[in-house]
Formats: C-alpha cells, structure tokens, sequence
C-alpha cells in the first residue's frame, strides 16, 4: 500500500512538472531555443562593451574576455564575484567540519578493512597521473572543459587515494590550510588591484593583456585565478577528507 | 538519430540505476548502484554537449562521494560490531 501511494505521488509530481514545461514560452523544446535575443549570445560572441566582429581560433587578438572556453569567460571573467561567493561557500562548509570533527591530537579511524599488496601499489602508480590531471585541467581551464574546481578536486581525490593505499597515512593538515588561506587571499588581493589599478576600475576587472584566444599564455588574469582556486579547492576537499577520515585518539 | 536512441537509452538506464539504489537491501549496493547511475549522469552531460558539468559530475559523483560513503559504511560497521 505505501509502495502503490509513493508511486501514485511519483506519477502526478511527473505529470505536474511535463504539463507546466510542456507548451511554456519560458521552456523551448529542447534545441530549438532562440539565444539571439538573450545575454548569452554577446558572451558567446564577446560582444558585451563591444563588436569584435569574426573571432578565428590563434589569432584574434585582445577581445574583451580572453578564454577560448566559453564557460571559464564567464565564470572567471563576466561572473568573476559569484565565484568569489562560491569559493567562499566551500571556504564555510570546510571551517563547519574543521570546528565540529577537528582537533589537535587526532589518528586515523582503525577500520576492519586493511588495503593488501595490490591496492597498495596500484593506488601509488595511479595517484601521479591523477595528481598531474587534476594539475593540467586546472592550469588549462581557459583552453579547454574543466577548470579550476573540477581539478582541485581531482587533486584532492589522488590525496583519497593515499589514504585508501595506507591505514596508517595522513596528509600535512598544517601546509594545506596554510596553502588554502593564501590561495584565497591572493584571489582577493588580485581583484582589489583590478579595483585600485585603472582609474574607473572594478573589483575583479581584468588589468592584464588578454593576448591572443586559444595562447596557453592569454587571457589576462584569468589562468593565474584559475589556478589559485583549483589549489584552495583541492586543499580545502583534502582538509574536509582527513577530518572524515580521522578520530580522536583516546 | 544514433544520438537520439543513446540518449533514450541512458536515461532509461539511470531510472532503472536510480530505482535499484532506493530498493536494493544491502547499503553497499545502493553506493554502487548510486556510482553507477554518476557515471551514465557523465554519458548524458556529453551527449548534450556540456564537457565542463561532465568533467565536475565525474569527479565528484563517482569518484569523491563514492569515496566518502564508502569508508563512511566501513566506520559504521565497526561500530556496530
């Protein structure tokens, strides 16, 4: 009977949410949406403040937003302040299990599951090359779909990966909260000279050359931001992952 | 169309995945089953053409949740022994 009411429940949500999307001018079908009209276009076409006209892939030079990927433009260019508000988001989830699980004489949790030989040396040889993936998606997030979050988090998943090879393992907490706070500072400090630099400026503007779009070296401030937060993210996961994964010791 | 068919079908899939993660008995199944439904989540997100969501979905879903639940099980069942 509670099986048959949760699926009569499932059936009319469904039937409310198709009927309210189906036939909305808000809600296009899939694919047949008219963006020319929206906001999205000019950042698509980096015509915000102005009309570049054609952009070509290595030679289109000084655009008013650098990164060939169209999402890191927004999200580490035009929307630059949300993810200062994101970052900081994290930044509160990890002080919460810092205050609530932390501690000065802490030793990891002793499970009833002890990694053998394979594991061992399988999780060693994998943790490099996820290390240097997290590392490279972070430093090309204006090149190419990744970025900043998702390779910190990359990042510190190769750090999960020592703790699941060794029972007996546990990161340097104190160089990680060390790097986390100056990786945040610095995010700050470099949109404040955006702020204090031009005359007219804004917090977070971008002070640098943008260069030519599709250059590993381009995009202004946009990579050097990119890469602090891809570093405060990993820091901050790992921090949240060795205080999950460690008790206090008796 | 060939598109069209493996969208079908990966959504069909990840109802399916969904249904047997709420129903099936044992906890480490659920994980799995919930791992599993990430990784076609990563199929889907390709398929309609979003690489950046893909890239963050696999990472997170199936890598660092999976993760914590996992050894989250593990600590109970030491508890409960």
């Amino acid at each position: 009977m509670k099986n048959f009411l949760a699926f009569v429940a499932v059936l009319v949500l469904g039937f409310l949410i198709i009927t309210s999307l189906n036939n909305n001018e808000a809600f296009p079908n899939y694919g047949e949406a008219d963006i020319s009209e929206r906001v999205s276009q000019a950042y698509i076409d980096r015509s915000a403040t102005e009309n570049p006209g054609d952009i070509t892939f290595g030679e289109t030079t000084d655009l008013e937003s650098g990164p060939a990927n169209i999402v890191t433009a927004i999200v580490a260019d035009y929307r630059s302040f949300d993810t200062l508000g994101e970052v900081t988001v994290l930044f509160i989830s990890s002080l919460g299990v810092a205050l609530l699980l932390g501690g000065v004489n802490r030793k990891r949790i002793d499970l009833d599951f002890h990694p053998n030989f394979m594991l061992r040396v399988g999780s060693r040889a994998l943790f490099g090359i996820i290390l240097m993936t997290g590392v490279y998606v972070a430093i090309h997030g204006h090149l190419t779909p990744g970025g900043g979050f998702p390779g910190g988090a990359m990042i510190a998943s190769s750090m999960l990966l020592l703790y699941l090879a060794d029972d007996e393992f546990r990161v340097k907490i104190k160089g990680f909260k060390m790097l986390e706070s100056v990786a945040g500072s610095l995010y700050v400090l470099i949109g404040l000279t955006g702020l204090l630099l031009i005359s007219g400026g804004f917090f977070l503007e971008n002070f640098l050359d943008n260069g030519v779009i599709g250059n590993l070296f381009s995009a202004g401030i946009v990579p050097i931001v990119y890469v602090l937060i891809g570093l405060k993210v990993g820091s901050e996961i790992s921090g949240i992952i060795d205080n999950f994964l460690t008790e206090e010791a008796v | 169309m060939l598109v069209n068919i493996l969208e079908i079908v990966v959504s069909v899939l990840m109802l399916v995945l969904a249904f047997f993660a709420i129903n099936s008995k044992s906890l480490i199944k659920s994980v799995m089953f919930l791992s599993s439904l990430s990784m076609l989540a990563v199929v889907g997100f390709v398929l309609m053409k979003a690489p950046d969501v893909a890239v963050t979905e696999a990472v997170i879903g199936s890598g660092l949740v999976t993760t914590l639940f996992v050894f989250t099980l593990l600590s109970a069942r030491k508890v409960g022994n």
